[in-house]
């Protein structure tokens, strides 16, 4: 009998138990590869090809290395990736600092935390394109609440459009980003900070360690595996973002908000030429790759450093 | 002892949440003001003599007026007359990634929580990669593909990637969910001389109910909020379009219609954040176990 259990224990790799756990998984697979593997390589193929609207019907041309010769020679597309990486560091910065201090917040022997804490997720659960809405009227130059308080304040001399100008729009696409962001790195910061051990607290405080040192020497490192991860995670989808910038300044203004997704949107959708769109949405994936393999390796270098010298201590 | 504050440290604490809040709540703050405010009154500027600046009674007045009603949530019906029927379609078309995904989403999460087998590790890697795309990229080959299969313009064309892109998620919630129902239940059930299906059935299932609400409320959620990409470019159907999109329509060729277009907005919002509220404290535990434990 104790044999049989063993058996069914999950620990075992029988054939048959790899044999149902694969038809459990093959429908959600198939998905995957109908609507995700398969476009990826369609993409990759049409970036060779000048494929657009009056294509579709007779079919593209392979036209080689074209479609990637003229992106990469072209004298914006350094720009435009430029400022994608900017647009990335800056918002999830910011993001990973106010979610560390929100968290920290919400950690804290505060009352109503529950209340709070719900306070804190609308921007997360609501549609981010109604969420923009709110922010486009914000910003609205003669009505929005954001140029008259600048106005009353003494900031602006008058009415001030923030998505008009090329350096105020970036930011303020910037700043909307953040807002949608934050509330889940805060959410995940939390949840990990009180999942440290009460224990290493309450050691540091009788040895006399202050607020500031046991933040900084316990709950940093402890929460550091979710704040690798969240950054990771954090940076693909603002990589990505496309709603935001799109329902704020569709890219503009004169280009200053065209990160490369929207990029890729505009060129494909908007101009029809699928060829050359593929092309930008291949390096957008290329790129993403590169990076994260980077940051990656980099920071599980860093951290198991970090944790080796932890443990030294 | 070591939780007690000093006065000074406490109100630095409840300030300091207090501008949190103000950033995450001013936009929905706003948002209502002005869908109190008659048109007339949003467009309204306090006549400035030059080298006069705006005072603070005029400031404040962005926020007040005698005039607020609620005038705008009975216009925007007659402004927009599909109203209705956008929310219809957000809420439908979330409902329906919901159910589909849970579909694919249960069994295979059942697999990754249960058994070790041949690419387990491989293979979920592979299905969490898939967030590392975003619908734009694929964009262009979706299109053709819906196109093909003669799906544009149907509410299956903001299905499909919906579907997709939220399984990878969807697994991995439930995944940690169904981790934690003990093995013995499906040991006994399986001494009994029950089968593997019988057992998901008749013994797991029952059991991952509040997980199963749990992750279907985070992939509902998930669903009304990505709509917009979708039914930008694969829909032009107006009777299929969700809200987000549908909601441009307040933006005339003249002038925008800010009041009504905010009231549409946050009644718009209104299903995702009833459902939150009840359901929230289950959706946080469930979504943020995967950061506590290592």
């Amino acid at each position: 009998m104790k044999q049989f259990i063993q058996k069914f224990k999950p620990k075992t790799k029988s054939q048959t138990t790899t044999l149902f756990a694969w038809a459990l998984i093959t429908p959600a697979a198939l998905v995957m590869f109908w609507i995700v593997v398969w476009p990826l390589y369609e993409t990759f193929r049409l970036s060779f090809t000048n494929s657009n609207l009056g294509t579709l019907m007779s079919g593209a041309d392979y036209i080689g290395w074209e479609n990637y010769e003229k992106l990469l020679g072209g004298r914006k597309f350094p720009e435009i990736v430029t400022r994608t990486f900017y647009w990335m560091f800056l918002s999830v910065g910011l993001k990973m600092i106010l979610g560390l201090i929100g968290a920290a917040l919400l950690a804290s022997n505060i009352r109503a935390r529950g209340v709070i804490r719900a306070l804190v997720m609308p921007p997360w659960i609501v549609p981010i394109a109604i969420g923009c809405f709110g922010w486009l009227w914000m910003y609205n130059g003669h009505f929005g609440i954001l140029s008259n308080f600048a106005e009353m304040a003494g900031i602006t001399d008058g009415p001030f459009s923030f998505l008009a100008y090329r350096q105020s729009a970036f930011y303020s696409a910037v700043v909307t980003d953040v807002w949608i962001g934050t509330p889940m790195v805060t959410l995940f910061f939390l949840a990990a900070m009180q999942g440290v051990p009460k224990d290493l607290y309450e050691a540091a405080y009788v040895d006399g360690a202050s607020r500031w040192y046991r933040f900084r020497r316990i709950t940093l490192p402890q929460i550091m595996p979710t704040i690798v991860s969240m950054a990771l995670l954090s940076a693909i989808w603002t990589f990505n973002s496309f709603e935001i910038i799109w329902i704020l300044t569709e890219g503009g203004p004169r280009g200053a908000t065209t990160t490369l997704i929207i990029d890729t949107f505009k060129t494909a959708i908007f101009s029809y030429k699928f060829g050359a769109g593929a092309t930008r949405a291949v390096l957008v994936v290329l790129i993403l790759g590169v990076f994260s393999v980077i940051y990656l390796s980099v920071l599980g270098r860093i951290s198991k450093k970090y944790s080796y010298s932890r443990v030294q201590k | 002892m070591m939780d007690k504050y000093s006065r000074l440290h406490k109100i630095g604490i409840y300030v300091s949440i207090a501008l949190f809040l103000l950033f995450m709540l001013l936009p929905f703050v706003e948002m209502f003001v002005a869908s109190l405010r008659p048109i007339t009154h949003l467009f309204s500027r306090p006549p400035l003599e030059v080298g006069e600046t705006l005072s603070f009674m005029d400031f404040m007045s962005r926020f007040w007026s005698d005039k607020m009603s609620f005038q705008a949530y009975r216009d925007m019906w007659v402004t927009v007359p599909q109203l209705p029927r956008y929310i219809f379609n957000s809420v439908f078309l979330a409902t329906a990634v919901t159910g589909i995904s849970l579909c694919f989403v249960i069994p295979a999460a059942y697999a990754y929580a249960r058994f070790n087998f041949r690419g387990k590790s491989l293979s979920l890697t592979l299905f969490l990669a898939v967030n590392m795309f975003s619908g734009a990229v694929l964009l262009i080959p979706l299109y053709k593909l819906l196109r093909s299969y003669g799906l544009l313009n149907t509410y299956w064309a903001m299905i499909i990637p919906g579907v997709a892109f939220l399984i990878p998620t969807g697994i991995w919630l439930l995944k940690s969910f169904l981790e934690k129902i003990p093995y013995e239940l499906e040991e006994a059930a399986f001494v009994d001389g029950a089968s593997r299906l019988y057992t998901l059935r008749k013994v797991i299932l029952p059991l991952a109910v509040p997980g199963i609400v749990v992750v279907g409320v985070a992939i509902f959620i998930g669903a009304y909020a990505q709509q917009f990409l979708f039914a930008l470019t694969f829909n032009q159907n107006r009777d299929y379009m969700p809200l987000p999109a549908g909601i441009f329509e307040f933006i005339g060729y003249q002038s925008v219609l800010w009041n009504e277009m905010m009231a549409a907005s946050l009644v718009g919002i209104l299903p995702v954040l009833l459902i939150f509220l009840f359901m929230q404290k289950h959706l946080i535990a469930g979504l943020t176990s995967g950061a506590v434990k290592e």
